[in-house]
């Protein structure tokens, strides 16, 4: 176990996370606004991944040029899901919430299962192979753009929510919907507006991780846990906290894969759980409610 | 209460001759429709162990898997490796499942980890414990624990051993149980407790209710309930894998039922495993007529939906009021 290896092991992590950040993203904008559990989270990731391979395989689109188009698509997705289903539910108990998430989860994962069959797809690029070397440091091509263009769409949607007048008015419903609907703001069309953008993130991420994983729709209730795991280490609501709660994730997964047992790697992510919901039960970036 | 009395509430009418019908049922019924039976009595037997911790106290629990699995490899493991009987094996599962509920509720309760982020917690604890299984090989690690199928013809309850009609009145006696413990857990000072935190928990906690101590004990009753339902599933299934009897497809399952039924009720949990069973079998078959894959599960999502939005509070509270039932009580 030298040091080389433990620096390439802990960078690969590293660049995972931030797709796995950027995955969480979604999931932490759709809380902290609506305080909306999504459980449909992963179903949603593994939609955006068929997306890009759909384009990829039908259409030659590369995954990162296919980016915007992908995030669009969930985007409207989101949009319409909560236009027309999810606003009717806000402010219901939470296990009611929770069945009617868990219900769209089923349609979306098994309308999956029904279009492409329950095996594992992935996408090869000229790419894949390739790699850059930084001293003793060696990354893989495709990792570092998929990290790069994560970290780029979260700072989009950083500048998005500080700076323009949607965003602002999004912020003002999450802190204050009663509020928000005093001032003439159209709550009902902000929060559309809001799960679209959560699923456009997945959307992003999706296309990232077809990149490094193969596809297949089993993966979504884990890409929720995954999702979960992360925002609520981070912060649930926080910005920051997921994209650090993804970094975190990454690591942990990374280095216990590769140090202890790979098998073992979620009970890990389970156990930092465990502890940051004891220590800090709003996560480490998050606000008290 | 006399006979008469007893025959003019038209309630325990209902209830006892639905009862005196799932007695005498296995008589007429074929092996197919009493696996069904089966499947019914155990999603409501385990949907009513749920109910009591958040249906009664209001505490939102997405792990009860983890107390399935550990009752069902407490009796299991102790009957493969010591030939335990299962009366046993339940005791030493209850136990356990207690402890751990008690661990789960104690972190969560004293450091203030509620709502969503409570049930997150109890995700959290039973997929550890999944995995942790998937790795112990005592327990035949990941490639299961099978107990050993010696007959199917005598009847051996003690060992817990034999038909299939066996086991169906073995989980009728429990739901039955269930059914009485739930009800007599309602109507005393406890339930009304319980309701209370649930309605209000600062409004209980201002009056004077111990809140920490009442919702521990809920979750204590409610995992010991389910882990005894786990040990049924260990020896009517006779196969165990941690990545079945842990999963979290195990603990929404469990819930769904007592969700569409109705929570918090006494008959929701049966009803709407009668409904969720019936409807899953139902459309399995259509879909083979069909002949599409996942058209079911498709199928089944949409069903989920439109109950939720045409009876958000369950199908029980509903129904109840069509039949007249609404006379005080549950």
């Amino acid at each position: 176990m030298d040091a080389t290896f433990f620096l390439n092991v802990t960078s690969g992590g590293l660049l995972t996370g931030l797709v796995y950040g950027l995955m969480a993203l979604g999931l932490s904008v759709i809380f902290g606004v609506m305080r909306v559990v999504n459980f449909a989270h992963g179903d949603m990731m593994v939609l955006a991944m068929y997306t890009a391979f759909l384009l990829f395989t039908k259409l030659g689109i590369e995954p990162v040029p296919a980016l915007p188009l992908v995030a669009g698509i969930l985007f409207v997705f989101g949009y319409l899901l909560q236009r027309f289903l999810i606003n009717r539910f806000l402010g219901v108990s939470e296990h009611i919430q929770f069945l009617l998430l868990l219900s769209i989860a089923i349609i979306i994962t098994n309308v999956m299962m029904m279009v492409f069959g329950p095996d594992a797809r992935s996408i090869q690029l000229d790419a894949s192979f390739e790699s850059y070397s930084i001293g003793p440091l060696v990354l893989d091509k495709v990792r570092v753009i998929a990290a790069v263009a994560a970290g780029g769409v979260a700072l989009l949607l950083g500048a998005f929510f500080r700076y323009t007048t949607t965003g602002t008015a999004i912020r003002a419903c999450a802190d204050n919907p009663v509020g928000a609907r005093v001032v003439g703001l159209d709550v009902e069309n902000l929060y559309a507006v809001t799960f679209g953008i959560g699923a456009a993130c997945v959307g992003a991420a999706g296309c990232l991780l077809v990149l490094l994983v193969d596809v297949h729709p089993n993966l979504s209730s884990d890409y929720t846990l995954l999702g979960f795991i992360i925002v609520i280490l981070g912060g649930l609501g926080s910005l920051g906290g997921a994209l650090l709660g993804g970094i975190l994730v990454g690591l942990s997964e990374a280095l216990s894969g590769a140090l202890i047992e790979p098998s073992l790697k979620s009970m890990f992510s389970f156990g930092l759980l465990i502890l940051v919901l004891l220590l800090r039960p709003h996560g480490i970036l998050g606000k008290k409610p | 209460m006399s006979i008469a009395t007893l025959l003019s509430d038209r309630r325990a009418v209902l209830l006892l001759g639905l009862l005196a019908v799932l007695v005498v049922a296995p008589l007429g019924a074929g092996d197919y429709l009493l696996s069904i039976l089966i499947t019914i009595l155990l999603q409501a037997y385990l949907g009513m162990a749920w109910n009591v911790m958040m249906g009664f106290a209001g505490q939102f629990s997405l792990g009860h898997a983890l107390y399935v699995g550990l009752g069902a490899y407490a009796g299991g493991a102790l009957f493969v490796h010591f030939g335990t009987p299962p009366l046993i094996g339940a005791i030493a599962g209850m136990v356990i499942s207690a402890a751990a509920g008690a661990v789960i509720g104690a972190l969560g309760f004293r450091f203030k980890v509620m709502g969503v982020y409570f049930a997150l917690l109890t995700i959290a604890f039973a997929e550890f414990t999944r995995i942790l299984f998937d790795h112990w090989g005592w327990v035949n690690a990941s490639s299961g624990l099978f107990l050993p199928v010696s007959n199917r013809v005598t009847n051996d309850v003690w060992m817990l051993r034999g038909s299939a009609t066996m086991f169906y009145y073995v989980i009728l006696g429990m739901a039955v149980l269930a059914f009485a413990f739930s009800r007599s857990l309602l109507r005393r000072r406890i339930g009304y407790y319980w309701q209370a935190i649930r309605e209000d928990q600062d409004a209980a906690d201002a009056l004077g209710i111990d809140v920490f101590r009442l919702k521990m004990i809920a979750v204590i009753v409610s995992a010991s309930m389910t882990s005894l339902g786990g040990l049924f599933i260990a020896f009517y299934n006779n196969n165990l894998y941690p990545e079945s009897i842990f999963s979290m497809h195990r603990s929404i399952e469990l819930m769904l039922g007592t969700i569409i039924g109705g929570i918090g009720t006494l008959f929701g949990p049966i009803l709407g495993a009668a409904v969720l069973t019936v409807l899953g079998e139902g459309l399995t078959v259509a879909g083979n007529a069909i002949g599409i894959d996942g058209i079911k599960q498709i199928a089944y999502g949409i069903c989920l939906l439109a109950i939720l939005i045409l009876k958000p509070g369950g199908l029980w509270p509903w129904l109840r009021h069509r039949l007249g039932l609404d006379g005080g009580g549950r």
